[in-house]
Protein backbone atom coordinates (compact mmCIF):
# COMPACT_ATOMS: atom_id res chain seq x y z
CA UNK A 1 0.00 0.00 0.00
CA UNK A 2 3.08 2.47 1.07
CA UNK A 3 4.78 2.35 -1.96
CA UNK A 4 1.82 2.29 -4.57
CA UNK A 5 0.55 5.11 -2.97
CA UNK A 6 4.60 6.56 -3.82
CA UNK A 7 4.35 5.54 -6.93
CA UNK A 8 1.09 7.17 -8.22
CA UNK A 9 2.19 10.20 -6.76
CA UNK A 10 5.24 9.98 -8.93
CA UNK A 11 4.90 8.65 -12.46
CA UNK A 12 0.85 9.76 -12.57
CA UNK A 13 -1.31 7.15 -14.09
CA UNK A 14 -2.71 6.43 -17.43
CA UNK A 15 -6.78 7.74 -17.44
CA UNK A 16 -8.75 4.74 -16.72
CA UNK A 17 -11.47 2.72 -18.64
CA UNK A 18 -13.45 5.20 -20.32
CA UNK A 19 -15.80 3.69 -21.61
CA UNK A 20 -16.63 1.49 -18.32
CA UNK A 21 -16.92 4.92 -16.40
CA UNK A 22 -19.09 6.33 -19.67
CA UNK A 23 -21.67 3.75 -18.96
CA UNK A 24 -22.13 3.81 -15.13
CA UNK A 25 -22.75 7.29 -15.29
CA UNK A 26 -24.90 6.79 -17.59
CA UNK A 27 -26.55 4.13 -15.13
CA UNK A 28 -26.65 6.51 -12.64
CA UNK A 29 -27.79 9.33 -14.56
CA UNK A 30 -30.61 7.08 -15.72
CA UNK A 31 -31.80 5.36 -12.35
CA UNK A 32 -31.19 8.37 -10.32
CA UNK A 33 -33.81 10.30 -12.44
CA UNK A 34 -36.19 7.34 -12.17
CA UNK A 35 -36.06 7.35 -8.92
CA UNK A 36 -37.00 10.87 -8.84
CA UNK A 37 -40.96 10.25 -9.22
CA UNK A 38 -41.73 14.02 -9.71
CA UNK A 39 -39.51 13.47 -12.74
CA UNK A 40 -40.41 10.13 -14.32
CA UNK A 41 -44.25 9.68 -13.49
CA UNK A 42 -45.57 12.74 -15.54
CA UNK A 43 -42.48 12.07 -17.90
CA UNK A 44 -43.75 8.79 -18.57
CA UNK A 45 -47.14 9.17 -17.73
CA UNK A 46 -48.86 12.25 -19.46
CA UNK A 47 -48.03 11.75 -22.93
CA UNK A 48 -50.38 8.16 -22.70
CA UNK A 49 -52.58 9.88 -20.60
CA UNK A 50 -53.11 12.16 -23.07
CA UNK A 51 -53.60 9.84 -25.87
CA UNK A 52 -56.16 7.97 -23.94
CA UNK A 53 -58.18 10.96 -23.57
CA UNK A 54 -58.09 12.52 -27.02
CA UNK A 55 -57.55 9.55 -29.28
CA UNK A 56 -59.16 6.69 -27.18
CA UNK A 57 -62.30 8.15 -25.12
CA UNK A 58 -62.72 11.19 -27.41
CA UNK A 59 -61.52 10.43 -30.58
CA UNK A 60 -62.04 13.10 -33.40
CA UNK A 61 -63.27 10.60 -36.14
CA UNK A 62 -62.19 9.32 -39.15
CA UNK A 63 -61.82 10.89 -42.39
CA UNK A 64 -60.26 9.45 -45.65
CA UNK A 65 -56.54 8.71 -44.69
CA UNK A 66 -56.93 10.59 -41.44
CA UNK A 67 -56.73 8.36 -38.61
CA UNK A 68 -56.39 9.99 -34.92
CA UNK A 69 -55.01 7.08 -33.26
CA UNK A 70 -52.32 7.05 -35.35
CA UNK A 71 -51.83 10.85 -35.99
CA UNK A 72 -52.03 10.98 -32.28
CA UNK A 73 -49.42 8.25 -31.73
CA UNK A 74 -47.06 10.60 -33.63
CA UNK A 75 -47.37 13.82 -31.86
CA UNK A 76 -47.43 12.54 -28.45
CA UNK A 77 -44.64 10.79 -28.64
CA UNK A 78 -42.60 13.48 -29.59
CA UNK A 79 -44.48 15.63 -26.64
CA UNK A 80 -43.56 12.76 -24.45
CA UNK A 81 -39.91 12.48 -25.51
CA UNK A 82 -39.25 16.70 -25.27
CA UNK A 83 -40.04 16.00 -21.44
CA UNK A 84 -37.15 14.88 -20.15
CA UNK A 85 -34.47 16.30 -22.84
CA UNK A 86 -35.74 19.65 -21.82
CA UNK A 87 -36.52 18.93 -17.81
CA UNK A 88 -33.91 16.24 -17.52
CA UNK A 89 -31.43 18.76 -18.45
CA UNK A 90 -32.37 22.38 -18.25
CA UNK A 91 -33.59 21.42 -14.42
CA UNK A 92 -30.70 19.06 -13.21
CA UNK A 93 -28.23 21.69 -15.06
CA UNK A 94 -29.49 24.36 -13.67
CA UNK A 95 -29.49 22.39 -10.04
CA UNK A 96 -26.35 20.90 -10.06
CA UNK A 97 -24.56 24.09 -11.11
CA UNK A 98 -26.61 25.74 -7.92
CA UNK A 99 -25.80 22.57 -5.12
CA UNK A 100 -21.84 21.79 -5.96
CA UNK A 101 -21.83 18.70 -7.45
CA UNK A 102 -20.36 20.47 -10.50
CA UNK A 103 -17.70 21.76 -8.61
CA UNK A 104 -17.02 18.37 -7.24
CA UNK A 105 -16.52 16.99 -10.41
CA UNK A 106 -14.28 19.57 -11.94
CA UNK A 107 -11.88 18.17 -8.52
CA UNK A 108 -11.94 15.05 -9.29
CA UNK A 109 -11.12 13.50 -12.46
CA UNK A 110 -14.67 12.93 -13.91
CA UNK A 111 -14.50 12.97 -17.44
CA UNK A 112 -16.39 16.74 -18.49
CA UNK A 113 -17.70 15.26 -21.81
CA UNK A 114 -19.02 12.32 -19.29
CA UNK A 115 -21.55 14.19 -18.00
CA UNK A 116 -23.50 15.89 -20.90
CA UNK A 117 -22.94 12.59 -22.68
CA UNK A 118 -24.86 10.76 -19.84
CA UNK A 119 -27.42 12.95 -19.87
CA UNK A 120 -28.13 12.73 -23.77
CA UNK A 121 -27.95 8.80 -23.25
CA UNK A 122 -30.86 9.14 -19.87
CA UNK A 123 -32.64 11.36 -22.29
CA UNK A 124 -32.99 9.45 -25.15
CA UNK A 125 -33.79 6.08 -22.93
CA UNK A 126 -36.75 7.95 -21.35
CA UNK A 127 -37.63 8.71 -24.71
CA UNK A 128 -37.57 4.97 -26.03
CA UNK A 129 -40.10 4.50 -22.61
CA UNK A 130 -41.92 6.87 -23.68
CA UNK A 131 -41.99 5.25 -27.05
CA UNK A 132 -43.23 2.04 -25.72
CA UNK A 133 -45.57 3.28 -23.78
CA UNK A 134 -47.07 4.57 -26.45
CA UNK A 135 -47.04 1.53 -28.79
CA UNK A 136 -48.60 -0.44 -25.94
CA UNK A 137 -51.91 2.16 -25.48
CA UNK A 138 -51.77 2.77 -29.94
CA UNK A 139 -52.37 -1.36 -30.17
CA UNK A 140 -54.50 -2.20 -27.38
CA UNK A 141 -56.58 0.73 -27.28
CA UNK A 142 -55.74 2.72 -29.94
CA UNK A 143 -56.61 -0.21 -32.45
CA UNK A 144 -53.59 1.33 -34.53
CA UNK A 145 -51.98 -1.35 -37.11
CA UNK A 146 -49.48 -0.37 -38.89
CA UNK A 147 -46.38 -1.90 -41.32
CA UNK A 148 -43.24 -2.51 -38.99
CA UNK A 149 -41.76 -0.06 -41.42
CA UNK A 150 -43.56 2.50 -39.60
CA UNK A 151 -43.30 1.56 -36.17
CA UNK A 152 -39.30 1.45 -36.93
CA UNK A 153 -39.80 4.57 -38.16
CA UNK A 154 -41.42 6.62 -35.30
CA UNK A 155 -39.23 4.54 -32.96
CA UNK A 156 -36.18 6.18 -34.98
CA UNK A 157 -37.36 9.69 -34.81
CA UNK A 158 -38.35 9.70 -31.20
CA UNK A 159 -35.08 8.50 -30.13
CA UNK A 160 -32.42 10.76 -31.66
CA UNK A 161 -35.45 13.18 -31.62
CA UNK A 162 -34.40 14.26 -28.33
CA UNK A 163 -31.42 16.21 -29.56
CA UNK A 164 -32.52 19.73 -30.22
CA UNK A 165 -34.39 19.67 -26.76
CA UNK A 166 -31.82 18.52 -24.80
CA UNK A 167 -29.52 21.64 -26.33
CA UNK A 168 -32.68 23.75 -25.38
CA UNK A 169 -32.58 22.64 -21.90
CA UNK A 170 -29.02 22.52 -21.48
CA UNK A 171 -28.84 26.35 -22.32
CA UNK A 172 -31.69 27.06 -19.96
CA UNK A 173 -29.74 25.42 -17.87
CA UNK A 174 -27.00 27.58 -18.21
CA UNK A 175 -28.60 30.77 -17.59
CA UNK A 176 -31.17 29.43 -15.00
CA UNK A 177 -31.44 29.21 -11.08
CA UNK A 178 -32.26 25.86 -10.17
CA UNK A 179 -35.96 27.40 -8.39
CA UNK A 180 -36.70 29.00 -11.42
CA UNK A 181 -35.63 25.99 -13.73
CA UNK A 182 -38.92 24.11 -13.66
CA UNK A 183 -41.04 26.78 -14.31
CA UNK A 184 -39.54 27.98 -17.46
CA UNK A 185 -38.84 24.84 -18.74
CA UNK A 186 -42.65 24.02 -18.66
CA UNK A 187 -43.27 27.73 -19.96
CA UNK A 188 -41.23 26.49 -23.03
CA UNK A 189 -42.24 22.82 -23.10
CA UNK A 190 -46.30 23.05 -22.76
CA UNK A 191 -46.57 25.94 -25.25
CA UNK A 192 -44.68 24.98 -27.62
CA UNK A 193 -46.07 21.53 -27.25
CA UNK A 194 -49.42 23.22 -28.43
CA UNK A 195 -48.46 25.75 -30.79
CA UNK A 196 -46.61 23.05 -32.89
CA UNK A 197 -49.63 21.04 -33.20
CA UNK A 198 -48.82 18.02 -30.90
CA UNK A 199 -51.80 18.55 -29.11
CA UNK A 200 -54.60 18.59 -31.51
CA UNK A 201 -53.68 18.81 -35.13
CA UNK A 202 -52.38 21.96 -36.58
CA UNK A 203 -55.54 22.26 -38.79
CA UNK A 204 -58.25 22.52 -35.70
CA UNK A 205 -56.21 25.43 -34.31
CA UNK A 206 -56.35 28.68 -35.12
CA UNK A 207 -55.03 30.57 -38.90
CA UNK A 208 -52.05 32.65 -36.70
CA UNK A 209 -51.12 29.31 -34.78
CA UNK A 210 -50.63 27.33 -38.28
CA UNK A 211 -48.73 30.05 -39.53
CA UNK A 212 -45.88 30.54 -37.21
CA UNK A 213 -45.76 26.69 -36.20
CA UNK A 214 -42.53 26.43 -38.26
CA UNK A 215 -40.93 28.56 -35.63
CA UNK A 216 -41.09 26.10 -33.54
CA UNK A 217 -38.89 23.19 -33.35
CA UNK A 218 -41.38 20.68 -32.03
CA UNK A 219 -43.21 21.20 -35.37
CA UNK A 220 -40.75 20.35 -37.16
CA UNK A 221 -39.67 16.60 -35.04
CA UNK A 222 -43.85 16.44 -35.24
CA UNK A 223 -44.09 16.57 -38.92
CA UNK A 224 -41.21 14.01 -39.55
CA UNK A 225 -42.79 11.90 -36.97
CA UNK A 226 -46.37 11.98 -38.71
CA UNK A 227 -44.42 11.11 -42.09
CA UNK A 228 -42.88 7.84 -40.10
CA UNK A 229 -46.71 6.67 -39.30
CA UNK A 230 -47.63 7.80 -42.75
CA UNK A 231 -50.52 10.53 -41.80
CA UNK A 232 -48.56 13.14 -43.62
CA UNK A 233 -47.30 13.47 -47.34
CA UNK A 234 -43.12 12.81 -46.84
CA UNK A 235 -42.32 15.88 -48.88
CA UNK A 236 -39.96 18.55 -47.09
CA UNK A 237 -38.16 15.94 -44.93
CA UNK A 238 -34.98 17.27 -45.19
CA UNK A 239 -36.01 20.58 -44.40
CA UNK A 240 -37.06 19.76 -41.30
CA UNK A 241 -34.42 17.98 -40.67
CA UNK A 242 -32.05 20.86 -41.07
CA UNK A 243 -34.61 22.91 -38.93
CA UNK A 244 -33.72 20.72 -36.04
CA UNK A 245 -29.83 20.24 -36.66
CA UNK A 246 -29.48 24.08 -36.87
CA UNK A 247 -31.40 24.17 -33.52
CA UNK A 248 -29.68 22.01 -31.95
CA UNK A 249 -25.95 23.17 -32.92
CA UNK A 250 -27.38 26.93 -32.26
CA UNK A 251 -28.68 26.21 -28.59
CA UNK A 252 -25.86 24.12 -27.83
CA UNK A 253 -23.15 26.46 -29.08
CA UNK A 254 -24.70 28.77 -26.87
CA UNK A 255 -25.04 27.20 -23.50
CA UNK A 256 -21.28 25.97 -24.41
CA UNK A 257 -20.31 29.46 -24.13
CA UNK A 258 -21.79 29.89 -20.92
CA UNK A 259 -20.70 26.93 -19.77
CA UNK A 260 -16.71 28.06 -20.41
CA UNK A 261 -17.45 31.80 -18.95
CA UNK A 262 -19.28 30.28 -15.62
CA UNK A 263 -17.28 31.22 -12.44
CA UNK A 264 -16.53 28.65 -10.10
CA UNK B 1 16.96 15.14 -6.54
CA UNK B 2 14.93 18.03 -4.12
CA UNK B 3 11.64 16.90 -2.78
CA UNK B 4 9.21 18.48 -5.12
CA UNK B 5 6.01 19.61 -3.17
CA UNK B 6 2.78 17.92 -3.78
CA UNK B 7 1.24 21.35 -3.67
CA UNK B 8 2.66 24.59 -4.52
CA UNK B 9 1.16 28.45 -4.52
CA UNK B 10 3.54 30.96 -5.39
CA UNK B 11 3.00 34.89 -5.00
CA UNK B 12 -0.71 34.11 -5.99
CA UNK B 13 -3.32 37.29 -5.84
CA UNK B 14 -6.89 36.58 -6.90
CA UNK B 15 -9.57 39.65 -6.28
CA UNK B 16 -13.22 39.45 -6.59
CA UNK B 17 -14.30 43.33 -7.65
CA UNK B 18 -12.38 45.16 -5.65
CA UNK B 19 -12.06 42.76 -2.87
CA UNK B 20 -8.95 41.26 -2.35
CA UNK B 21 -9.18 37.34 -1.32
CA UNK B 22 -5.37 36.36 -1.69
CA UNK B 23 -2.45 38.97 -1.80
CA UNK B 24 0.30 37.27 -2.88
CA UNK B 25 0.06 33.57 -1.11
CA UNK B 26 3.21 31.14 -0.80
CA UNK B 27 2.29 27.88 0.31
CA UNK B 28 3.62 24.10 0.31
CA UNK B 29 2.14 21.02 0.82
CA UNK B 30 5.00 18.25 1.50
CA UNK B 31 4.40 14.81 0.33
CA UNK B 32 3.37 12.69 3.86
CA UNK B 33 2.58 15.51 5.95
CA UNK B 34 -0.78 16.77 6.94
CA UNK B 35 -1.21 21.06 7.28
CA UNK B 36 -3.98 22.70 8.27
CA UNK B 37 -5.13 25.82 6.92
CA UNK B 38 -5.96 28.23 9.56
CA UNK B 39 -7.70 31.79 9.27
CA UNK B 40 -11.03 33.55 10.30
CA UNK B 41 -13.85 33.82 8.40
CA UNK B 42 -12.76 35.90 5.33
CA UNK B 43 -8.67 35.01 5.56
CA UNK B 44 -8.77 33.61 2.24
CA UNK B 45 -8.80 29.85 2.87
CA UNK B 46 -11.76 29.10 0.75
CA UNK B 47 -10.22 30.90 -2.41
CA UNK B 48 -6.95 29.49 -1.60
CA UNK B 49 -8.29 25.69 -1.92
CA UNK B 50 -10.05 26.58 -4.89
CA UNK B 51 -6.68 27.47 -6.39
CA UNK B 52 -5.00 24.73 -5.47
CA UNK B 53 -7.84 22.80 -7.00
CA UNK B 54 -7.87 24.70 -10.26
CA UNK B 55 -11.16 25.82 -9.72
CA UNK B 56 -10.12 29.09 -9.58
CA UNK B 57 -7.54 31.01 -12.16
CA UNK B 58 -5.29 33.14 -9.48
CA UNK B 59 -4.66 36.92 -11.08
CA UNK B 60 -0.90 36.67 -10.49
CA UNK B 61 1.10 34.03 -9.51
CA UNK B 62 0.92 29.86 -10.03
CA UNK B 63 -0.20 27.08 -8.77
CA UNK B 64 0.60 23.56 -8.75
CA UNK B 65 -0.13 20.03 -8.02
CA UNK B 66 2.68 17.29 -8.73
CA UNK B 67 4.25 20.51 -10.60
CA UNK B 68 1.19 20.17 -13.05
CA UNK B 69 -1.33 23.08 -13.69
CA UNK B 70 -3.32 22.96 -10.96
CA UNK B 71 -7.05 21.46 -11.74
CA UNK B 72 -5.34 19.18 -14.81
CA UNK B 73 -6.49 16.25 -15.18
CA UNK B 74 -3.27 14.30 -14.70
CA UNK B 75 -3.07 16.09 -11.35
CA UNK B 76 -6.70 15.18 -10.33
CA UNK B 77 -6.08 11.58 -10.81
CA UNK B 78 -3.92 11.98 -7.78
CA UNK B 79 -6.33 13.92 -5.52
CA UNK B 80 -9.09 13.12 -3.56
CA UNK B 81 -11.23 15.88 -1.63
CA UNK B 82 -14.16 16.89 0.41
CA UNK B 83 -15.46 19.51 -0.11
CA UNK B 84 -18.12 21.70 1.96
CA UNK B 85 -20.61 22.41 -0.94
CA UNK B 86 -21.04 19.27 -2.65
CA UNK B 87 -24.17 18.17 -2.86
CA UNK B 88 -24.29 14.36 -4.38
CA UNK B 89 -27.25 13.61 -6.56
CA UNK B 90 -29.34 12.07 -3.64
CA UNK B 91 -31.64 8.98 -5.64
CA UNK B 92 -28.44 7.15 -5.91
CA UNK B 93 -27.06 4.55 -3.66
CA UNK B 94 -24.00 4.85 -1.77
CA UNK B 95 -22.62 1.72 -3.50
CA UNK B 96 -23.59 3.09 -6.85
CA UNK B 97 -21.83 6.70 -5.67
CA UNK B 98 -18.69 4.54 -4.51
CA UNK B 99 -18.31 2.96 -8.16
CA UNK B 100 -19.02 6.08 -9.90
CA UNK B 101 -16.25 7.58 -8.52
CA UNK B 102 -14.09 4.19 -8.70
CA UNK B 103 -14.54 4.48 -12.21
CA UNK B 104 -12.63 7.64 -12.80
CA UNK B 105 -9.31 6.69 -11.21
CA UNK B 106 -7.46 4.20 -12.50
CA UNK B 107 -5.96 2.03 -9.41
CA UNK B 108 -9.16 2.48 -7.38
CA UNK B 109 -9.83 1.17 -4.39
CA UNK B 110 -12.23 -1.94 -4.44
CA UNK B 111 -16.07 -0.75 -3.00
CA UNK B 112 -16.20 -2.92 0.02
CA UNK B 113 -12.67 -1.75 1.14
CA UNK B 114 -13.26 1.89 1.34
CA UNK B 115 -16.65 1.30 2.48
CA UNK B 116 -15.45 -0.50 5.55
CA UNK B 117 -12.28 2.04 6.35
CA UNK B 118 -15.52 5.01 6.36
CA UNK B 119 -18.00 3.19 8.70
CA UNK B 120 -20.30 2.68 5.65
CA UNK B 121 -20.32 -1.84 5.23
CA UNK B 122 -24.51 -1.35 6.68
CA UNK B 123 -25.89 1.54 4.30
CA UNK B 124 -24.37 0.72 0.91
CA UNK B 125 -27.96 0.27 -0.33
CA UNK B 126 -29.26 3.29 0.87
CA UNK B 127 -29.79 6.20 -1.15
CA UNK B 128 -27.29 9.22 -0.11
CA UNK B 129 -30.65 11.33 0.48
CA UNK B 130 -31.84 9.21 3.15
CA UNK B 131 -28.75 9.46 4.98
CA UNK B 132 -28.29 12.06 8.18
CA UNK B 133 -25.87 14.41 7.82
CA UNK B 134 -23.25 12.37 9.65
CA UNK B 135 -23.55 9.58 7.59
CA UNK B 136 -23.53 11.35 4.42
CA UNK B 137 -20.37 13.57 5.62
CA UNK B 138 -18.83 9.29 5.73
CA UNK B 139 -19.84 8.99 2.48
CA UNK B 140 -18.00 11.98 1.19
CA UNK B 141 -15.10 11.05 2.90
CA UNK B 142 -15.05 7.55 1.43
CA UNK B 143 -15.34 9.16 -2.22
CA UNK B 144 -12.30 11.13 -1.52
CA UNK B 145 -10.44 7.70 -0.64
CA UNK B 146 -11.64 5.74 -3.22
CA UNK B 147 -9.23 6.68 -5.89
CA UNK B 148 -6.19 6.10 -3.64
CA UNK B 149 -4.81 9.72 -3.82
CA UNK B 150 -1.18 10.74 -3.03
CA UNK B 151 -3.24 14.01 -1.78
CA UNK B 152 -6.28 15.02 0.02
CA UNK B 153 -7.99 17.66 0.65
CA UNK B 154 -10.37 17.99 3.22
CA UNK B 155 -12.65 20.94 3.78
CA UNK B 156 -14.21 20.72 7.72
CA UNK B 157 -14.09 17.14 7.02
CA UNK B 158 -15.97 16.47 10.54
CA UNK B 159 -18.61 19.06 10.97
CA UNK B 160 -21.90 17.18 11.73
CA UNK B 161 -20.08 14.42 13.13
CA UNK B 162 -20.53 12.91 16.68
CA UNK B 163 -16.99 12.56 18.96
CA UNK B 164 -16.78 8.88 18.46
CA UNK B 165 -17.34 9.24 14.16
CA UNK B 166 -14.68 11.89 14.62
CA UNK B 167 -12.55 10.34 16.30
CA UNK B 168 -12.95 7.02 13.93
CA UNK B 169 -12.59 9.82 10.76
CA UNK B 170 -9.30 10.97 12.10
CA UNK B 171 -7.75 7.12 13.01
CA UNK B 172 -8.34 6.46 9.18
CA UNK B 173 -6.62 10.50 8.22
CA UNK B 174 -3.88 9.08 10.27
CA UNK B 175 -3.42 5.73 8.33
CA UNK B 176 -3.61 7.41 5.16
CA UNK B 177 -0.50 10.09 6.19
CA UNK B 178 1.48 6.67 7.45
CA UNK B 179 0.64 5.14 3.51
CA UNK B 180 2.11 8.23 2.62
CA UNK B 181 -0.72 10.63 1.79
CA UNK B 182 -0.72 14.17 2.03
CA UNK B 183 -3.33 15.67 3.46
CA UNK B 184 -4.21 19.87 3.37
CA UNK B 185 -7.08 20.26 6.38
CA UNK B 186 -9.26 23.55 6.56
CA UNK B 187 -11.04 23.40 9.96
CA UNK B 188 -12.80 25.46 12.49
CA UNK B 189 -12.11 23.21 15.46
CA UNK B 190 -8.66 23.75 16.48
CA UNK B 191 -8.22 20.48 18.40
CA UNK B 192 -8.81 18.77 15.29
CA UNK B 193 -5.80 21.07 13.86
CA UNK B 194 -4.15 19.81 17.12
CA UNK B 195 -4.86 16.09 16.63
CA UNK B 196 -3.72 15.81 13.25
CA UNK B 197 -1.96 18.37 11.77
CA UNK B 198 1.81 18.26 11.36
CA UNK B 199 1.93 21.66 10.53
CA UNK B 200 0.09 24.43 10.84
CA UNK B 201 -0.30 27.56 8.48
CA UNK B 202 -2.44 30.71 9.72
CA UNK B 203 -3.57 32.85 6.39
CA UNK B 204 -5.04 36.38 7.19
CA UNK B 205 -5.86 39.11 4.67
CA UNK B 206 -5.04 36.99 1.77
CA UNK B 207 -1.57 35.91 3.11
CA UNK B 208 0.76 34.07 5.79
CA UNK B 209 0.87 35.43 8.71
CA UNK B 210 1.84 32.97 10.93
CA UNK B 211 3.78 29.10 9.92
CA UNK B 212 5.29 26.40 11.97
CA UNK B 213 4.48 22.59 14.06
CA UNK B 214 1.46 22.80 16.15
CA UNK B 215 4.36 23.10 18.69
CA UNK B 216 5.89 25.88 17.59
CA UNK B 217 3.09 27.53 17.50
CA UNK B 218 1.77 26.94 20.70
CA UNK B 219 5.16 27.94 21.94
CA UNK B 220 5.07 31.21 20.63
CA UNK B 221 2.12 31.84 22.02
CA UNK B 222 2.54 34.76 25.09
CA UNK B 223 -0.29 33.28 26.72
CA UNK B 224 -0.30 31.13 29.95
CA UNK B 225 -3.43 29.99 32.09
CA UNK B 226 -3.12 29.78 35.72
CA UNK B 227 -5.29 27.97 38.16
CA UNK B 228 -6.02 27.71 41.43
CA UNK B 229 -7.61 27.94 44.50
CA UNK B 230 -7.79 31.48 45.55
CA UNK B 231 -10.10 33.86 48.42
CA UNK B 232 -10.38 36.36 45.45
CA UNK B 233 -13.48 36.58 43.44
CA UNK B 234 -13.06 36.17 39.56
CA UNK B 235 -14.59 39.42 39.27
CA UNK B 236 -11.89 41.26 41.17
CA UNK B 237 -9.08 39.04 39.46
CA UNK B 238 -10.13 40.54 35.80
CA UNK B 239 -9.23 43.72 36.58
CA UNK B 240 -5.80 43.26 37.06
CA UNK B 241 -3.13 43.93 35.03
CA UNK B 242 -1.37 40.90 33.24
CA UNK B 243 -5.06 39.10 33.14
CA UNK B 244 -6.73 39.09 29.79
CA UNK B 245 -10.25 37.01 31.11
CA UNK B 246 -10.63 35.55 34.36
CA UNK B 247 -13.58 32.76 35.25
CA UNK B 248 -14.71 30.43 38.08
CA UNK B 249 -14.00 26.86 37.23
CA UNK B 250 -14.85 24.15 39.95
CA UNK B 251 -14.62 25.80 43.26
CA UNK B 252 -11.04 27.28 41.32
CA UNK B 253 -10.56 30.59 39.46
CA UNK B 254 -8.96 29.95 35.69
CA UNK B 255 -7.35 32.96 34.59
CA UNK B 256 -5.67 33.71 30.94
CA UNK B 257 -3.04 35.67 31.41
CA UNK B 258 -0.38 37.51 28.71
CA UNK B 259 2.00 38.67 31.59
CA UNK B 260 1.81 35.25 34.00
CA UNK B 261 4.89 36.43 35.60
CA UNK B 262 3.19 39.86 37.37
CA UNK B 263 0.42 38.26 38.31
CA UNK B 264 1.67 35.65 40.04
CA UNK B 265 3.98 37.48 42.05
CA UNK B 266 0.75 39.91 42.84
CA UNK B 267 -1.38 36.95 43.30
CA UNK B 268 1.31 35.01 46.15
CA UNK B 269 1.77 38.18 47.53
CA UNK B 270 -1.53 39.03 48.44
CA UNK B 271 -3.12 35.40 48.86
CA UNK B 272 -1.26 33.76 51.28
CA UNK B 273 -3.52 30.79 50.97
CA UNK B 274 -3.27 29.90 47.39
CA UNK B 275 -3.45 26.60 46.86
CA UNK B 276 -3.92 23.76 43.94
CA UNK B 277 -1.91 26.37 41.70
CA UNK B 278 -1.63 24.74 38.05
CA UNK B 279 0.65 27.53 35.01
CA UNK B 280 -0.01 25.97 31.60
CA UNK B 281 1.11 27.41 28.52
CA UNK B 282 -1.61 27.84 26.11
CA UNK B 283 -2.85 25.68 23.30
CA UNK B 284 -2.79 26.38 19.55
CA UNK B 285 -6.32 28.39 20.30
CA UNK B 286 -5.17 30.98 22.40
CA UNK B 287 -1.96 31.47 19.94
CA UNK B 288 -4.94 31.57 17.05
CA UNK B 289 -7.00 34.21 19.26
CA UNK B 290 -3.47 36.21 19.40
CA UNK B 291 -3.05 36.23 15.63
CA UNK B 292 -6.51 36.80 14.81
CA UNK B 293 -6.22 40.26 17.14
CA UNK B 294 -2.78 41.25 15.91
CA UNK B 295 -4.27 40.39 12.20
CA UNK B 296 -7.64 42.63 12.80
Amino acid sequence: MNTRVLDVAVTLPAAPSRWRSLGLEIRCEFLGLLRQLSFSLPTLLFPPMFYLLFAVLMPMGKAGGWHPGQYLLASYTVFGLMGPALFGFGVSVAMERENGWLRLRRVVPAPPANYLLAKLAMAMLFAALVYLAMVLLAVTAGGVRMPASAWLALAAVAVPGVLPFCAIGLWIGTLAGGCSAPAIVNLVYLPMGFLAGLWFPLALLPRLVQDIAPLWPAYHLGRIGLMAVGQVPAAGLLQHVGALALTTLLFFVLAARRLRQMPQ
Amino acid sequence: MAVEPIVRLRGVRKCYGDIGALAGLDLELRRGEVLALLGANGAGKTTAVSVMLGLVAPDAGEATMFGRPAGSLPARQCAGAMLQTAALPVTLRVGELLRLFASWYSAPMPVHEVAALAGLDDLLRRPYGSLSGGQQRRVQFALALVGRPSVLFLDEPTVGLDVQARQALWTVIRAQVAAGCAVLLTTHYLEEAEALADRVVVIAHGRVIEEGTVDELRARSGHRRIRCRTAFAPEVLAAWPGVLAARARAGCVELDCDQAEVVLRRLLALDPDVSELEVRRGGLADRFMELAEEAA
